[in-house]
């Protein structure tokens, strides 16, 4: 038989979530462990080793400290997997990036002594594909474990993973769900990538956009639904910035 | 042993976020010991800055995967107080419902998955499977999958929950699922007890170590607090002014940790689950205090290490209670209740909730149109890291003459007895905003 590939886990600025989720699989990592190594996961083994084939990358890059150890992650993998919102587009990272950079640094250390110290030598946050070249990515805050499942299946098979590319509506029509925009809420599910089984509206609660924006919205439906329920841009674009700060512009006004 | 050697733990492994041990020793004298966290500040507080407010519990969720139902409850509370919304019964016992569902979930994976491996002399959960603890591990597994789905049912998600909303529930569980799931929690006990008499056989790994400390936590009048309570301390007791919560919290930034540190009454303080266990360890559940036994864990302890059985304990806790939630709740009839309506208006609200490592506390101040102005959020680690770092610093002389491995996994362990969060804990900050 094949080698199985040889897997190691990181993480960056996060909450560890997406790793969590991971974890959460219980019994199912059992069957993980039958297809690929698990050579390095922090989060949970002491064990670490240098040589693997693909790197999953957890996490919003925030210092320069960060950038370089995640190059040299990218230089040592074969395939690298962003893994969930923070690593595939920023995430709620990026919410401070609407504010100057400066600003914000004073604004939260004030005067303590932090000039110098490469700790604190932040800047804007980036998702992983700002530093460096990613193959393959898992959405969500936090992932789906059944997709994560899919993906690392597919990878040790040698097959290229497949993401939706249609919007979570369909996943949401699909669940028999009231729409939200029927319910007076403001939904993003329209024009974010489906995958998650459309589980916020499932749950009552409208889509924040987690996943992403879908390359090519039905634009035309998105402006038909903000004018039959009396919405404007302003709400649209609002609302986008919790988890896509910066890619509403050219994503739906096109 | 050498009376020259530094100890290096870059990047501890198996606790939540990056935190790094320093130790040099120079004939035979400490030169340096240092607990330092280097995570990546994130900035919350800034981002909650032009948020509406029912935009804060989803955000503030994000500060952490492994207690985002605290958070999440947490920023609830601060949002509902400062706007009055009185919340039903109904959804007070299932908020209690989901914090012991997160609680049982957060310490079974560090009792479990983070802390025995130590015990059991290996580097991770991996390898005991297939091993003569194997057995241990699926107990391990089922219980963390229990916990898990009690906190998919009541929160419609684990990590991030969906349903908690200002006001109350967007979605409530059946009477059905309920059931169900009283009837999992009632057989998971004898699981539990076996569980804790694995770890029990092994206690004797657990450093016998001692340093007098503060213990602070919620306390409640019937209860054992998690979501509820006042602040209370085991050196200066109760105080009632929660909106003033800063007179016991009073945090500092130190340079070499991107989270900042705290004190009260003493250099340090420590919160918890050993002390909660040492605050109200009387009003604990019948199964809860036979598994203290078990362990002659006994009110007050100052060990740290015991804050892992102490986590034991209350997981027993957390499975009695939830089991009397439900009956109280299915006495009542589940009620198909829509969300308290909050009415907008400036204001500042304060909430305060035992997660699992410990009091958590959020802070808001609203303006008149419902938008956030600032935020403070008090994270557990952080009140943790001066006491971690001052229990080190005891310790080391005590274990200096032994081999430097030995050394590095003791220092290892203490730190990871206090399941820091470190992601939480770097969420960052007091800002002021002008």
């Amino acid at each position: 038989m094949k080698q199985k590939p040889r897997v190691a886990i990181f993480d960056f600025a996060d909450c560890e979530g997406c790793e969590l989720e991971i974890a959460d699989l219980e019994e199912e990592i059992l069957d993980l462990i039958e297809i690929v190594d698990i050579v390095s996961f922090r989060e949970v083994m002491k064990e670490h080793s240098d040589n693997y084939d693909i790197a999953i990358v957890e996490g919003s890059i925030m210092r320069p400290m960060d950038e370089k150890r995640l190059r040299d992650i990218r230089s040592k993998a074969k395939i690298l997997v962003a893994l969930g919102a923070c690593a595939t587009i920023g995430g709620v990272n990026k919410i401070r990036n609407q504010w100057m950079h400066d600003e914000v640094v004073r604004a939260v250390y004030g005067d303590a002594p932090v000039h110098g110290n490469k700790l604190f030598d932040v800047s804007k946050a980036k998702a992983v594909n700002e530093i460096v070249p990613v193959d393959y990515y898992i959405h969500g805050c936090p992932i789906d474990r059944d997709e994560f499942k899919q993906v690392i299946t597919a990878l040790a098979l040698g097959k290229k993973p497949e993401i939706p590319r249609y919007p979570v509506c369909v996943e949401c029509k699909k669940n028999e769900n009231i729409c939200q925009f029927e319910l007076g809420n403001y939904c993003l599910g329209p024009i974010t990538r489906a995958g998650c089984k459309a589980i916020c509206p499932t749950n009552n609660s409208p889509c924040e956009g987690c996943r992403g924006l879908i390359k090519k919205a039905e634009t035309k439906c998105v402006w038909e639904v903000l004018e039959r329920y009396n919405l404007s841009y302003e709400d649209i674009r609002r609302r986008c910035t919790m988890y896509n700060y910066g890619k509403e512009e050219c994503q739906v006004d096109e | 042993m050498s009376n020259d050697f530094s100890i290096n733990v870059e990047h501890l492994t198996r606790v939540e976020g990056h935190g790094n041990i320093e130790l040099n020793v120079k004939n035979g004298k400490i030169e340096k010991l240092q607990w330092s966290v280097v995570e990546a500040p994130r900035f919350f507080e800034a981002m909650l800055r032009g948020q509406n407010y029912n935009e804060l519990r989803p955000i503030t969720s994000r500060i952490c995967g492994i207690c985002s139902i605290g958070h999440s409850l947490a920023s609830l509370k601060a949002t509902e107080d400062a706007l009055d919304v009185k919340i039903t019964e109904q959804t007070a016992l299932l908020r209690r419902l989901a914090i012991n569902g997160e609680n049982m979930q957060s310490h079974i994976l560090h009792i479990g998955y983070l802390a025995a491996p130590d015990l059991l002399g290996v580097g991770s959960v991996f390898p005991l499977i297939g091993s003569k603890h194997n057995d241990t591990v699926l107990k391990i597994v089922k219980l963390h999958r229990l916990a898990n789905e009690m906190s998919d049912m009541i929160c419609g998600r684990t990590v991030h929950p969906i349903r908690l909303i200002v006001g109350g529930f967007s979605l409530l569980p059946t009477k059905k699922q309920l059931l169900a799931l009283q009837k999992r929690l009632g057989e998971s006990k004898s699981v539990t007890k076996d569980l804790a008499s694995v770890i029990q056989s092994v206690s004797d790994k657990l450093p016998n170590f001692t340093r007098e400390t503060e213990y602070i936590a919620l306390s409640a009048n019937d209860e054992y607090a998690f979501y509820d309570g006042v602040l209370n301390s085991t050196d200066t007791g109760k105080f009632k002014d929660y909106k003033n919560y800063q007179t016991i919290t009073n945090e500092y930034f130190v340079p070499h940790s991107t989270a900042k540190h705290a004190k009260h009454n003493r250099e340090s303080y420590m919160v918890g689950a050993l002390a909660r266990f040492n605050l109200n360890s009387n009003q604990l559940h019948p199964g809860a205090k036979e598994v203290a036994k078990m362990f002659k864990l006994k009110a007050i302890s100052y060990n740290p290490f015991m804050n892992t059985i102490a986590q034991l304990v209350e997981f027993m806790h957390n499975i009695e209670d939830s089991i009397d939630l439900i009956d109280t709740l299915l006495d009542k009839g589940i009620k198909d209740e829509k969300p308290v309506k909050a009415k907008v208006k400036a204001s500042r609200g304060v909430g305060l909730v035992e997660v699992p490592r410990g009091l958590l506390i959020h802070d808001y101040t609203l303006n008149s149109k419902g938008y956030c102005t600032k935020a403070n959020c008090i994270i557990p680690t952080n009140q943790n890291h001066a006491n971690i770092q001052l229990d080190m610093e005891k310790l080391v002389p005590e274990i200096i003459d032994k081999p430097p491995k030995e050394i590095e996994l003791t220092l290892e362990m203490l730190v990871r007895a206090y399941d820091p969060c470190i992601s939480c804990s770097t969420h960052y900050l007091d800002v002021k905003f002008i």
